[in-house]
């Protein structure tokens, strides 16, 4: 008897040994929930119904590109498992669907939920239970707080930056500007303007007049005749596409020539330009990240090749010069960059800080120039813009990529 | 004359079984539901608890609807004002004021008695679709109001407001008993909903809810009897909204966020259709109506994402078609059969 003693003892101590031996050879495999060995779940919220419906689009992109990373054998060979719930654009109905797929389908992350409203009411309750909220497609300065939010990211420029970059163009290009600006009456028009006056620094009085609407006045024109008789020979417009094209119409209309700027949300050649007339929008000036799905400029580049494939092979039914389709297949890709760099340590903690670490990225829809960098103070993966100008029927680029870097 | 009316005067088939001011359940069947209402949360995920809080809350707000449409025969589309106007207050009180959320449901139900009776004022010259059309337009108001810059520093604009989620009492956990967050603001709900339910089937039963009730069947007669009309109508509207504001309040605390778009036109939709679901006029209705336009959609998505919309539409079609009456035909059938194989 008593020779049995050492040999039961000495079994627990050779687990442990091959176990201290096997972490050390195969280099930390790390799970949490929604991670395994064949499959990393993803979560999003969409408004796939609802008043923001248009954008949903966005949502179907997303899980045909992972489709494809899947029957391409998957990101280190796990399966992407994307589940899309829709949120009609509720808050309410947002806090369900993340709770749903935090708790009941337990995803190792949240990727690409729409909306200021949606990811402000779900950011909380994220945060809290430390759950990666990646890669939000809001443009609400918040969503890139790294200190109040660490488990937050956001992905397109916050509208703040590209106020910033308005006003570095105009600084350099026509420092006499005479700046009246249209907005509309959220975080959008509120935080470009903020931005701008940011950007102009001691020199915000070239700001002559602003004038804010709601998204609901069925016509804006008031608005732009009292902007008009500021005196003004810059004309900032930060507006959604039904506004936007009133008043390039109105703007037209009146005779006015100002130095037009668009802001990207509405600069569309589709839903705005062509609407509001070729004619009317010659010269306009804006700014944007991604490439323009239907500019035949883009047709021989690398990137947008991969793009074109990608569509027609996964979503044929959907249209290269829909934005949102744009959107989501850049999204989706760093999304899956992120994923790649976590390796096999798919935690949630390093799924956040290999977000935060990615290193002048460039997915293939980027207009050339515009990288993406994050850092452990940085949450704010795009931050550049490049100028166009809309000349015939399309965005014509000038000059270099501005940065409106935020601290 | 209005199809509320219609539709609430018209006898369901098996009506000669059962009084006919039974607008609450028996004794029985009541006591079975509140069983599983209060055993259910034991054996589900934190998940589901917040959805049945979400159902709760709901059910809070159509029977609040039931009780304006269904007893005092007036429409509202405006339910959604009064329910954002309950979250709001609730809200502010929390974060700005650092008032104890229990405190803040009395309140916010005041302010939105107040502001419905109020309301109703100019609504009394209003009818039927007429009616609809004025709540319609305060529901449609309502989102941009909260917008307004001159209350940002209180609302937040539209970047809303978060609420802080209230943790389980403390005395709880001293004895032992671990209750999530999300377990003890279902059973406050809980709590809430049971006070506001025996209140609405106790104010129904009194000599205001029988002055309502004669409004809606017959306005001239009942004035000719001595009830005064203007006031019994303006005063469902402030009963309404004051229990929608306490059910709006609940549902900040339990989403934990207020922001303006979420209160739209498609809220006080949502409401009318729960409350048509579950049978207008049928107070008990009003779970299986929330249960309807909480569930439901989540079931139409998982049919088909691109066409939940149109999938939840079907499922409308064919409950309006099999079932127009609703839950309360389907209980009353219920009754009725069992009542047959009795005397079988």
């Amino acid at each position: 008897m008593p020779s049995h003693l050492p040999r039961t003892a000495a079994l627990p101590a050779a687990a442990i040994l091959m176990a201290v031996t096997c972490s050390g050879t195969l280099a930390q495999k790390s799970y949490d929930t929604g991670a395994s060995d064949t499959e990393i779940k993803i979560g999003n919220i969409m408004p796939y119904s609802g008043p923001a419906s248009a954008y949903g689009i966005a949502g179907i992109i997303e899980a045909a590109y992972f489709r494809m990373i899947n029957d391409r054998g998957g990101i280190n060979g796990r399966k992407i498992n994307f589940i899309s719930y829709d949120d009609g654009y509720s808050p309410a109905k947002a806090v369900e669907q993340a709770r749903r797929l935090v708790e009941s389908d337990e995803v190792l992350a949240v990727f690409g939920p729409l909306g200021t409203p949606s990811n402000a009411a779900i950011q909380k309750y994220l945060n809290l239970n430390k759950v990666p909220q990646l890669f939000v497609a809001a443009g609400a300065t918040r969503f890139g707080d790294h200190r109040e939010f660490p488990w937050t990211m956001a992905f397109q420029p916050p509208y703040q930056s590209e106020g910033r970059i308005y006003a570095k163009y105009l600084l350099a290009e026509k420092p006499d500007a005479r700046i009246a600006v249209l907005h509309q009456n959220d975080d959008l028009g509120k935080e470009v303007l903020k931005g701008l006056r940011e950007g102009l620094g001691d020199k915000a009085s070239m700001i002559v007049a602003a004038e804010s609407y709601e998204v609901t006045e069925p016509t804006i024109d008031s608005h732009v005749l009292n902007l008009k008789a500021s005196g003004a020979d810059t004309f900032l417009s930060v507006t959604t596409p039904k506004s936007a094209v009133q008043s390039i119409r109105k703007v037209a209309e009146l005779g006015w020539k100002p130095l037009y700027i668009q802001g990207y949300a509405s600069a569309s050649v589709g839903s705005v330009m062509e609407p509001a007339g070729i004619e009317n929008s010659q010269g306009i000036v804006s700014a944007y990240y991604a490439k323009d799905g239907s500019d035949p400029q883009w047709k021989a580049d690398d990137g947008m090749k991969r793009f074109y494939a990608f569509l027609a092979d996964y979503a044929p039914t959907a249209r290269a010069s829909d934005i949102s389709v744009v959107y989501g297949y850049g999204a989706a890709q760093t999304m899956a960059q992120v994923l790649m760099q976590a390796g096999d340590t798919l935690t949630r903690a390093n799924v956040m800080k290999q977000a935060a670490s990615l290193k002048d990225f460039v997915p293939d829809t980027m207009v050339p120039g515009v990288r993406l960098n994050t850092s452990a103070t940085d949450f704010y993966p795009i931050e550049q813009l490049q100028m166009m100008r809309f000349k015939g029927h399309a965005w014509e680029m000038f000059g270099p990529v501005i940065d409106g870097h935020l601290e | 004359m209005s199809t509320v009316q219609e539709v609430v005067t018209e006898a369901p088939v098996i009506e000669d079984a059962i009084p006919k001011k039974a607008m609450a359940l028996g004794p029985v069947a009541s006591l079975v539901i509140l069983a599983l209402l209060i055993a259910t949360p034991l054996f589900v995920k934190n998940f589901i608890i917040f959805q049945m809080t979400m159902w709760l809350i709901y059910a809070i707000a159509v029977l609040a609807l039931n009780i304006l449409t269904g007893a005092s025969g007036q429409f509202s589309l405006g339910q959604s004002a009064f329910y954002a106007l309950g979250a709001y207050t609730s809200a502010i009180l929390m974060e700005h004021g650092d008032i104890n959320y229990v405190l803040t449901l009395p309140v916010a139900g005041l302010i939105c008695f107040i502001a419905g009776f109020l309301f109703g004022l100019p609504a009394l010259r209003l009818s039927g679709i007429y009616l609809a059309l004025a709540t319609f337009a305060l529901a449609t108001a309502m989102p941009q109001l909260l917008k307004l810059g001159v209350f940002e520093h209180w609302t937040g604009g539209v970047q809303g407001l978060v609420v802080t989620k209230p943790d389980a009492p403390a005395i709880l956990a001293s004895l032992g008993l671990k209750v999530s967050q999300d377990m003890w603001l279902y059973y406050f709900t809980l709590a809430v909903s049971i006070l506001i339910y025996i209140f609405s089937v106790n104010l129904l039963r009194s000599r205001s809810g029988r002055a309502m009730m004669a409004i809606r069947d017959n306005e001239i007669a009942a004035s000719a009897m001595g009830v005064d009309v203007s006031l019994y109508k303006t005063l469902a509207f402030g009963v309404s909204a004051g229990i929608t504001g306490v059910a709006g309040g609940l549902g900040a605390i339990a989403v934990q966020f207020v922001a303006p778009d979420g209160y739209t036109i498609q809220l006080a939709v949502a409401l009318f259709l729960g409350m048509v679901v579950g049978g207008v006029g049928w107070l008990p209705g009003s779970l299986a109506g929330a249960a309807f336009i909480v569930f439901v959609p989540n079931i139409a998505e998982s049919v088909s994402k691109g066409l939940s919309g149109a999938v939840f539409g079907v499922i409308l079609i064919l409950i309006i078609f099999l079932v127009p009456h609703g839950a309360r035909q389907i209980a009353y059938g219920a009754q009725g059969l069992i009542g047959k194989l009795r005397r079988n």
